[in-house]
């Protein structure tokens, strides 16, 4: 009897044991989720955001065409892009053509003065810092999450339920990290 | 790894938070208990009607925090010989209730009191953008909720965060550091600040800041009950257990009334120190750049100016001590907050 009852509280420990564990991996899990799609949300608020700014820039410097069409073409590149590598590559063209816009507005002292074109710079700015962020936040969670499916006894839980390594957001340069600066 | 530093800080923190609560209310109902003895030893030991009568007298005298006048003189001489615990216990188990009260109102509205007590105002993304979009993408970076945002109406440049976790958070700035901060070092501040809502450091801070008040505020009590009402007196003079009762009581309230606020700025020193250093670095692993934070803090630390809304009990939750001059906050060793300019050079050496 007694060996019975022994054999059931160790099987009722390992049980509440793999419960809890299974739900911090979860938990782990759903951030990484949580913060993969939060750069989609970036994104998609700077694809928003450009065609405004081109409005407000055409105003001033109608006739700066050129930089105007590689953005717009940029976006759209970006928007319809497939593929964790393509977008990448899209997007470091946006984030190229954008920082090349705003360089010109330096030479457009009525457009640097336009509240609504300072406002917007603003917006952008921020969101670039807000792409950077939410990946390295993705990064972040992932590093947690990856270690800890690895830690013993995490490991066979994570076996037992196909928890998976995640990849991180692979960056080609440490200084694409960074939001370019856009000085005012 | 990072990361696990920071989790055993926010466990730590939240344990320290529990021992604070629990401290502070044992403290109090002690404290309670010394005052209901010296006062029952004044009522009376066995009118049968004490706890009623009891209860009056304590809720006047927690209004006015003056006993002596309420003490009625005529009570029965001959009785009063013998502690009356019945009465401690009830004056301990109120204190208890005040203390619980307390911890409760601290818990849930102590980051509102002191954003009060430092006049702030809410703001809406309307009024500041800027600073709006820089706290947006700190909260990001952090995977932690957004917090709500007050301006301090000051030219003296600091800033502060308040609440209990999280959800419930509260980053302040004074307008003079917000105006003379570029982008990136409001970033730094921000992001220190952001740092102490994560490591649960608020929740500590404000909870520190409303007990030191309240234990301050009893022995003060305590002191002022036995050196001007209860146990003294004409009535026991030919009693001499009373007398030496008296006595101890007195010494006891006097190292209390001593040491108890000095204990408790020892340990809110002690622990903010560190916690000042945590929050540079945990702001550094957000941002991921120490330059912004490092020319903030050079910045601040140039600013001469006094905070005038703060004082010692909110000092502690300020990026840098309100209230000293320059060469005292880079100098003094006793202090809540470590010297800027050590500060700084900690922020040079880590490594991104």
């Amino acid at each position: 009897m007694t060996g019975l009852y022994i054999a059931l509280g160790v099987a009722l420990l390992v049980i509440v044991v793999v419960v809890a564990i299974y739900n911090g991996l979860v938990h782990k899990k759903v951030r990484c989720e949580e913060a993969w799609s939060q750069i989609d949300v970036q994104l998609k608020r700077r694809y928003d955001l450009i065609p405004n700014l081109v409005e407000t820039v055409k105003g001033y410097a109608s006739h700066e065409k050129e930089t105007l069409e590689n953005v717009i073409k940029a976006r759209n590149t970006a928007i319809s892009a497939n593929g964790v590598a393509e977008q990448a590559g899209a997007e470091n063209m946006l984030t190229g053509a954008l920082s090349k816009l705003f360089a010109l507005s330096e030479s457009y002292p009525n457009l640097k003065a336009n509240e609504n074109f300072a406002q917007l710079q603003e917006e952008l700015t921020s969101t670039e810092n807000k792409i950077a962020f939410s990946r390295q936040h993705y990064n972040d969670s992932v590093a947690v999450y990856n270690i800890d499916i690895l830690k013993f006894p995490n490991n066979m839980v994570a076996g037992m339920f196909k928890f998976t390594k995640r990849d991180m957001f692979e960056l080609e340069d440490t200084a694409q990290r960074e939001a370019p600066k856009v000085s005012f | 790894m990072p990361v696990e530093t920071f989790h055993t800080l926010i466990a730590r923190n939240k344990r320290n938070s529990v021992l604070l609560i629990t401290g502070f209310m044992i403290f109090f109902m002690g404290l309670g208990l010394l005052i209901g003895i010296v006062w029952g030893m004044s009522i009376g030991g066995s009118e049968p009607d004490y706890d009623a009568y009891g209860n009056a007298v304590y809720e006047h005298q927690t209004q006015g925090s003056e006993m002596p006048s309420e003490i009625p003189h005529d009570a029965p001489v001959e009785q009063a010989t013998e502690i009356n615990w019945h009465f401690g216990i009830m004056v301990a188990l109120i204190a208890g209730g005040v203390a619980f009260v307390m911890t409760l109102a601290s818990f849930y509205g102590g980051g509102n009191v002191l954003l009060g007590m430092s006049k702030a105002r809410q703001i809406q993304k309307a009024n500041d953008p800027q600073l709006f979009n820089v706290v947006e993408e700190l909260t990001l970076a952090g995977g932690q909720p957004m917090p709500k945002i007050y301006i301090i109406n000051d030219s003296a440049m600091n800033a502060f965060a308040t609440g209990r976790n999280p959800k419930h958070a509260a980053v302040a700035i004074t307008t003079g550091l917000r105006t003379r901060l570029n982008r990136d070092e409001l970033q730094g501040v921000m992001a220190h600040e952001l740092s102490h809502v994560r490591h649960y450091d608020i929740l500590y801070a404000t909870l520190m800041a409303v007990m030191v008040g309240c234990v301050v505020m009893l022995c003060d009590v305590f002191l002022r009950s036995v050196l001007w009402g209860g146990a003294g007196g004409r009535r026991r003079k030919s009693d001499s257990d009373n007398g030496i009762l008296h006595i101890i009581l007195t010494v006891v309230a006097i190292v209390l009334a001593i040491l108890a606020p000095i204990l408790a700025r020892i340990i809110q020193m002690a622990l903010s120190r560190q916690r000042e250093y945590l929050a540079d670095a945990g702001a550094v692993e957000l941002t991921r750049n120490p330059d912004g934070l490092a020319n903030a803090l050079a910045k601040l630390s140039s600013d001469e100016e006094v905070l005038e809304v703060a004082n010692r009990a909110t000092a502690p939750l300020f990026i840098v001590h309100p209230v000293k001059k320059f060469e005292e906050r880079s100098k003094s060793i006793f202090d809540t907050h470590p010297p800027v300019t050590e500060r700084i050079k900690r922020l040079h050496s880590l490594t991104v």
